[in-house]
């Protein structure tokens, strides 16, 4: 009896528009899933040729190293006002910054709330992960109150060193912000419907509405000093309550939009 | 092509725009503010970019963003805006773009006023920013010459991939005075080799300051070091003014150029073989013709609107074989073309010596006469 060949069927691959390098990041670090996700809506969208992207200053500062598209990298904070540069010469690509916290709600605070309220129509990628990364784990803007950080080491006192800043939420006040969600990286489900807001978020820009931003919730275990699994509960314990998963503002043009 | 009555500020802005201008970023300040006024009627209205950022920090990555697309970008501040630009620059310069400036110099330091003053000397001519680096600078002292150094400034940024800074005051950008402009050129869009605007057909690439290796890093500073001794070769601008028989020179560039060879003028009236060395390349600065200069002259006259930043390298230029005197207002006063002939007259009248410091002669007669008391 001849055996029928076996049919084999691709169902999952790297995405073209990430390169397959080894990345720096951490073992258990989620910005590993976080370009991943960007990744594969651009492929989805096959968008990639005519994107530009802007990395920031922090841990994903070699984000440039990891996507397989053109990218310029902006000084700290600094990422929305290049991305500005870019979008206002070329309108016709797609621009996404991909800042982390200190980046953008600490030093680029100034820059990210002009480009929202511009409804400037770039997409951007916004890792909360509660500390600066890159230099160690201290303090951000989004560290919660009590969380012990390598500059905060008898815990944040709000008394202090004041409230962590609900970003999201901030932006999503501004006119011109088209599409502002919160997102968390810390399961599968989550992280499905994470894919999902980025999709909308390039969506938003695609259909030249403004503003788009997806916050993403994530682990630093090497600077928490937790386990990935116990990074990815505490997340689910600790910051979820204080930031919690919503759909800030969405534009109704977008509203029948299904992904 | 007929002369009209610019103002200077107005001319540099319309001169940006035939040369080719796709964008402009900048933010209010005076006594600036008339080249952002005008540009935000005027690029529109020829379908190009325009922004007013919410500072000078985002006016200048805005610049970094849209230069790194291959097009034509300016910016355009004063003294304390230039200050915060400063990070953007060193950035700019690290990336090797091509970005060209203005600077509208007014009295500091800090909040200052807004009166024309030429102090952001040391900070642009010798600065621009953190890190070895050496933007072109380059100083008009009248309407139209800052009309052409603006409508040649792309062409030069563009051939060494870095920055031009066109270095003028509040006196130059507020004056109004008859000047030609140039032909409107025709508006590209440039992709050049190393630009990012979308990897269609073609290998990612990707703009950035960052060498985290120091070995490249090093490599990388030494590379631009030697495309500095090219443009020392290639670039260096400066002008003379009766200079084939004097005996004494004025060096002064900008407004106080300008001024001076009012001065110089008037000098000459009464006999004094005295001329003037105008630099308009500050940065590279025209060191060999200076000392070339020096050495057949009896006296040099530094003429500035500032503490004597440019002194000091007239000094170290002419090795302390010329004797030179120096006479400066500061802190938003212009001198009078009466203040700048007399210390001429003084130069000529009261030789200094090589040994003293030029600086501290001026600075106890200005002390005595502003302030009084020894």
């Amino acid at each position: 009896m001849v055996q029928a060949a076996l049919e084999e069927q691709i169902v999952y691959s790297r995405p073209e528009s990430f390169t397959a390098v080894q990345t720096h990041y951490c073992p258990g670090c989620t910005h590993g899933t976080a370009h991943r996700l960007v990744a594969e809506v651009i492929d989805e969208m096959e968008i990639r040729e005519k994107t530009v992207g802007v990395a920031s200053v922090g841990c994903s500062v070699f984000a440039y190293n990891y996507f397989n598209m053109d990218f310029v990298q902006a000084p700290h904070g600094r990422a929305p006002a290049m991305a500005t540069g870019v979008k206002r010469v070329l309108p016709d690509r797609f621009v996404f910054t991909y800042q982390g916290d200190g980046d953008l709600a600490s030093i680029g605070m100034g820059e990210i709330v002009a480009a929202a309220a511009r409804g400037e129509n770039i997409t951007v990628i916004f890792i909360n992960n509660a500390n600066y990364g890159m230099t160690g784990g201290q303090m951000a803007p989004t560290t919660l109150p009590g969380q012990q950080t390598s500059s905060s080491p008898n815990g944040r006192d709000v008394e202090v060193m004041g409230f962590p800043i609900r970003t999201a939420e901030l932006l999503s006040t501004l006119d011109g912000a088209s599409y502002v969600v919160r997102r968390s990286l810390h399961d599968p489900k989550n992280i499905r419907m994470a894919k999902k807001a980025i999709r909308m978020a390039f969506e938003t820009q695609k259909q030249g509405l403004g503003f788009s931003m997806v916050e993403l919730l994530s682990v630093c275990p090497t600077n928490w000093g937790m386990t990935p699994y116990q990074a990815n509960q505490w997340v689910q314990s600790a910051m979820v309550p204080y930031y919690p998963l919503n759909d800030f503002k969405v534009h109704p043009a977008l509203a029948n939009f299904r992904v | 092509m007929t002369k009209e009555m610019l103002k200077g500020n107005v001319a540099i802005a319309e001169a940006a725009v035939r040369a080719g201008l796709n964008a402009y970023f900048g933010y209010p300040i005076t006594p600036q503010t008339e080249l952002l006024e005008y540009l935000s009627a005027r690029m529109p209205e020829l379908g190009r970019a325009f922004v007013q950022a919410e500072s000078e920090l985002g006016a200048v990555n805005m610049v970094y963003g849209a230069a790194c697309t291959g097009a034509r970008v300016l910016s355009s501040s004063s003294s304390p805006g230039i200050s915060l630009m400063m990070e953007g620059i060193s950035y700019i310069y690290g990336t090797e773009i091509p970005v060209v400036l203005v600077d509208v110099m007014r009295g500091g330091p800090g909040l200052g006023n807004i009166a024309p003053a030429q102090a952001d000397y040391n900070q642009i001519v010798h600065g621009g920013g953190h890190g070895d680096m050496h933007p072109i600078v380059l100083a008009p002292a009248n309407v139209q010459e800052a009309i052409d150094i603006t409508y040649n400034a792309f062409d030069l940024a563009e051939k060494y991939r870095t920055i031009v800074v066109i270095l003028a005051d509040g006196s130059l950008g507020q004056i109004m005075e008859p000047a030609e402009l140039p032909e409107m050129k025709p508006l590209l869009m440039r992709q050049p080799d190393w630009a990012t605007y979308g990897a269609e057909g073609r290998p990612k690439r990707f703009l950035s300051s960052i060498n985290i290796d120091p070995a490249k890093h090093e490599i990388f500073n030494i590379r631009m070091e030697q495309r500095w001794q090219k443009i020392i070769a290639n670039e260096i601008r400066f002008k003379e003014y009766y200079l084939d028989d004097a005996k004494y020179a004025v060096v002064a560039f900008g407004t106080s150029g300008r001024i001076a060879l009012s001065a110089v003028r008037s000098a000459r009236a009464k006999g004094i073989p005295v001329g003037l060395f105008r630099p308009v390349s500050l940065a590279p600065f025209p060191e060999q013709a200076l000392y070339e200069l020096s050495k057949r002259l009896e006296g040099l006259l530094v003429v500035e609107m500032n503490n004597g930043q440019m002194l000091e390298d007239v000094i170290k230029i002419t090795r302390h074989q010329t004797p030179i005197d120096f006479y400066a207002r500061t802190g938003g006063i212009v001198p009078m073309p009466e203040e700048i002939e007399a210390a001429i007259l003084r130069m000529v009248e009261e030789p200094v010596n090589t040994t003293e410091h030029p600086r501290d002669r001026w600075l106890a007669r200005l002390s005595q006469e502003l302030i009084g008391g020894s």
